[in-house]
Formats: structure tokens, C-alpha cells, sequence
């Protein structure tokens, strides 16, 4: 049954990737995106992270899709002029069959070693998904988390300077 | 005590139980939506001195219904140059997120039946809250994509402005949510529920409802609703006088019901989760689901209300407010909730 979910799931997600790249409208590519982020997060839920699924949906459908769709619309960009080389195809290709060997590669020589941290899946089920997050969030990475936190503070600062027309 | 039905005890029985809380909770949205129409006119109408629909049925009360006939028989109109996937999409983007969220809002207490456990609620996710924020956000493709393939530049100006004030006001009204996760130290809306059950700690005849000890956030999180979902006076996207009703402009028949519906059902929505946040959700003298049925409908009449007394606010006005008066008042109030819960530890 859940094996079934995963594969119909998984099949959506493939299909809109695919349309990501060969829509020739951008705002049907952007669309498309949106779906695959929507399967992304039903595989989040299927692994017992709700927290995940959920911000994933926020973060990326919510609120980066809609500025790129914003971008789209603004700047007014009608079906894209296909440019299409030869050259361009077989680079592509070889970098894609690089990538998917050095995938593969590394799923088979990592997740078999079996190491194991603290966090059980029974830890997950009694303390729950959100609560760990947040808890090493502001223990273990509280340093990392203060530094993304002041690299976002400097983006929006620096949008505001180019925003304005006279400093 | 019974043991909670699920899948793993009955599946027949679970999937039976799970078939008819979505159909009684859709059917009970649809008919709230339909008459919210109905008593938006009348409300309207009387409070202009006017008396609002009389002439289908007693006192106009088959007026949905012929609306709603008369808007499936018109002719579906595409413009030629319209974007036409995302023109056909776009209702329905509108739609289908407002109605999802209210899967998650508690409607009663456990009822025991055949033996086992059953929750009034169809789904209890374990980030209810986020949820709900996820599924606010995913509303603004219905309106932008509106705009954008309708190939208008009303439209497309109601598109730009909508998802703008969607935007800003999304972060207000999910700011002033933290500060009620922070009291009740869970995400899910049936634990909400259960932490504002009992007497208030400070003032016990009062109930421990959040609205007493977060009515900051209640404020802040009502009008930042208000806005999102694009009512009076926040209803900028549409202003008819100066958009010409902005992104649905060039939409006619049954995907202009839908737009229409969208609104009915978003201001369900807000009132439903604004009751179970704040008002202590099914909470109250009679049974479970009749008690938020009241709250909701309490809620709804203040929309109206609002409508028929509030004029609109200007664009730049909605946008000041919302960055610099809203959002800064959002962040104070989740430091001082923060500040509290540590003293009172």
C-alpha cells in the first residue's frame, strides 16, 4: 500500500521535473516546479517528518516560486527561444551520466556502513520530529543557525539598499 | 478506554468513519458558502436601510441557489489571448487550499462508537499550525496565475497587488500564531484545544481562552487574515472602481463562481482556525461541533460588518501598515510572550 503511494507519487514528481525543463511557457515550468516540491514534501511526510513536509511547502512553494513567477510576470517573458546545440545536448549528457555515477557511488558505499546517531525512530515517534529539530537547532547548531540567521539579515539589507533610489 | 480507531485496528470502519467527517465537514463549507452569500446581502441591505433580496423564495432565501444556477448556465468564456492552462488552472488553485486547510481543525470531542475512539476531527497532524500557514501561502498562485493569464492589464495589476498584500501580510498573521504555540508548547490544533480547556489561571471565572491572555495576537492575526484573504477593506485586488475587480475581470460562468466561492470558503477557514486558536475551539455550552458553528458564524458577521461600515484602505497605507506597524508589533509580542513563559517557569 504504501509502496503503491510511494511509486504514484514518485511517478508525479518525475513527470512535472520533466515538464520543469520541457515546458516552453516559464510560468508553466514554475507550475510544474510547485508540483514537484509538493511531492518532495508528501515523501517528507511518508518519512515521519511532517515539520519538514510542511516548511518545505512554505519556504519553497510559498514563498520562492511566487517571487519567481513574480519575476516572470513582471518582466513579462513570453515563450523562450529555444536555442538548441549540439554541443550543449552532449555536455549535458556527460554530466549527467557523471552526476548519476557519482550518486550511485556514493549510496553504495555510505548508507550500508550503518552508523547510527542518537536519534532513534523511536525517539521520533515519543518526542517528535519538531521538537529534536528545534532542540539541536538551538543547542548543538546554535553557532551555524546565528550565522545563517545574519547572512539572511545582510540579503535583506543589501535588497533594501539596491531598493532604494538614494541611500 | 477504548483504543483510537485507526488503520491498523479496523480498516473498514476507519475508512468509513474518515468518508463521512469529509463529507459532513465539505457539505457543511458548501452550505455555509452558499448562504454566506445570501446573508451577506441581507446583512448589507439592512444595515444601508435597504431590505436585500425578497423576491426568490421567503425573504430571498433561494437566492444562492438561482445565483449559483445562473452562473453554471452562462457561457464559459477563454479570451483568445489568454494563457490558457494557467487561465483554467487558476480557480481551481484558489479553491482546493481552502478547502484543505479545514481538515485539520478539531470539530468536537472523542465520540466512542462501535467501540472504539473516534476524533471529531479529520486529520490531527502533529504541525497543524504549519499546515495551515503552507496552505495560506499556496493560496496566492490561484490569484497571481489569475492575473498573469488573463493577458489584462487590470488583471495582471490585481495579480501583482494581490500577491504583494498576501506576502506581507502572511508574515503578521504567522508572527502572531508563534506566540500562541509558545503558551500552549504544541503545534497540533487538537493540543491548542485541550491547553485552553479549564479556568483562566489568573482570573478564574474567566475560561483560559488565548484571546484573554494573547489579545494582541488575536488582533493582529484576525486583520492580517482579513487582508490575506482580500476582504473589505484590505480588498484592494479587486477594487472594482479603479480594476474593474482586478484578477477574475476577464473570468466568467462557473470559474467566476469558483473565485466567488474561494472567498466565502477562505473567510469559513479563517473563522474556523481564528475560533480554535483563540475562542477555545469546540469549546462551549452545547455540543462540540455546534459551539464552533456559532464562533464561526459570530466571526462571519464581523466580516460583514466590517464591509459595510470600513472603506477601503489606500494601497500604500495597506502596505505601511502592514510592514511597520504589524509586523514589528507581531515580533514585540512574541518577545514578551517569550519573557513571560520563562518567568513563569
Amino acid at each position: 500500500m504504501e509502496l503503491l503511494f510511494f511509486y504514484l507519487v514518485a511517478l508525479v514528481a518525475v513527470v512535472s521535473g520533466i515538464l520543469v525543463v520541457t515546458c516552453k511557457s516559464p510560468v508553466n515550468s514554475a507550475i510544474s516546479l510547485v508540483m514537484t516540491f509538493v511531492c518532495l514534501a508528501t515523501f517528507y511526510v511518508m518519512l515521519q517528518a511532517p515539520f519538514m513536509a510542511a516548511i518545505q511547502i512554505m519556504v519553497y512553494a510559498g514563498a520562492i516560486i511566487v517571487l519567481i513567477i513574480f519575476v516572470i510576470m513582471l518582466l513579462n517573458l513570453g515563450t523562450a527561444v529555444m536555442k538548441k546545440t549540439s554541443h550543449s545536448i552532449a555536455g549535458a549528457a556527460l554530466l549527467g551520466v557523471i552526476m548519476l555515477l557519482q550518486a550511485t557511488y556514493v549510496l553504495n558505499r555510505s548508507a550500508v556502513t550503518g552508523t547510527q546517531g542518537d536519534i532513534t525512530p523511536d525517539l521520533v515517534t515519543t518526542m517528535g520530529h519538531t521538537e529534536l529539530i528545534g532542540r539541536s537547532l538551538f543547542t548543538d547548531f546554535l553557532l551555524p543557525f546565528e550565522i545563517a540567521s545574519i547572512l539572511l539579515l545582510v540579503a535583506i539589507i543589501g535588497a533594501v539598499v539596491l531598493a532604494k533610489k538614494d541611500v | 478506554m477504548p483504543e483510537v480507531l485507526s488503520l491498523s485496528n479496523n480498516v473498514p470502519l476507519f475508512l468509513a468513519s474518515m468518508l463521512v467527517k469529509i463529507l459532513a465537514v465539505f457539505v457543511v463549507v458548501i452550505l455555509i458558502v452558499a448562504y454566506a452569500t445570501w446573508v451577506e446581502r441581507k446583512v448589507i441591505g439592512h444595515m444601508q436601510t435597504r431590505l436585500g433580496p425578497m423576491q426568490t423564495g421567503w425573504h430571498g432565501l433561494l437566492q444562492p441557489i438561482a445565483d449559483g444556477l445562473k452562473l453554471f448556465f452562462k457561457e464559459d468564456i477563454i479570451p483568445t489571448e489568454a494563457t490558457k492552462v494557467p487561465f483554467v488552472l487558476a480557480p481551481m488553485m484558489i479553491l482546493v487550499p481552502a478547502f484543505i486547510t479545514i481538515a485539520v481543525v478539531p470539530f468536537g470531542p472523542d465520540v466512542t462508537l462501535f467501540g472504539y475512539t473516534i476524533p471529531l476531527q479529520i486529520s490531527d497532524l502533529n504541525v497543524g499550525i504549519l499546515y495551515i500557514l503552507a496552505m495560506a501561502g499556496l493560496g496566492v498562485y490561484g490569484i497571481v496565475l489569475a492575473g498573469w493569464s488573463s493577458n489584462n492589464k487590470y488583471s495582471l495589476l490585481g495579480g501583482i497587488r494581490s500577491s504583494a498584500q498576501m506576502v506581507s501580510y502572511e508574515l503578521a498573521a504567522g508572527l502572531s500564531i508563534i506566540a500562541i504555540f509558545m503558551l500552549s508548547q504544541t503545534l497540533s490544533l487538537r493540543g491548542i484545544v485541550e491547553a485552553q480547556t479549564g479556568p483562566h489561571p489568573l482570573f478564574s471565572f474567566l475560561p483560559n481562552w488565548y484571546i484573554l491572555s494573547q489579545p494582541l495576537a488575536f488582533g493582529l492575526f484576525v486583520i492580517g487574515s482579513l487582508a490575506e484573504i482580500n476582504r473589505t477593506p484590505f480588498d484592494l485586488p479587486e477594487a472594482e472602481t479603479e480594476l474593474v475587480s482586478g484578477f477574475c475581470t476577464e473570468y466568467s460562468s462557473m470559474k467566476y463562481a469558483l473565485f466567488f466561492m474561494a472567498e466565502y470558503a477562505n473567510m469559513v477557514v479563517i473563522s474556523a482556525i481564528a475560533a480554535t486558536l483563540f475562542l477555545g475551539g469546540w469549546a462551549g455550552p452545547f455540543f462540540g461541533p455546534i459551539n464552533l458553528l456559532i464562533k464561526v458564524f459570530a466571526f462571519m458577521f464581523f466580516f460583514i460588518w466590517i464591509r459595510a461600515t470600513w472603506p477601503r484602505v489606500r494601497y500604500d497605507q495597506l502596505m505601511y501598515l502592514g510592514w511597520k506597524v504589524f509586523l514589528p508589533l507581531a515580533l514585540a509580542n512574541i518577545v514578551v510572550t517569550g519573557i513571560v513563559v520563562l518567568g513563569m517557569q
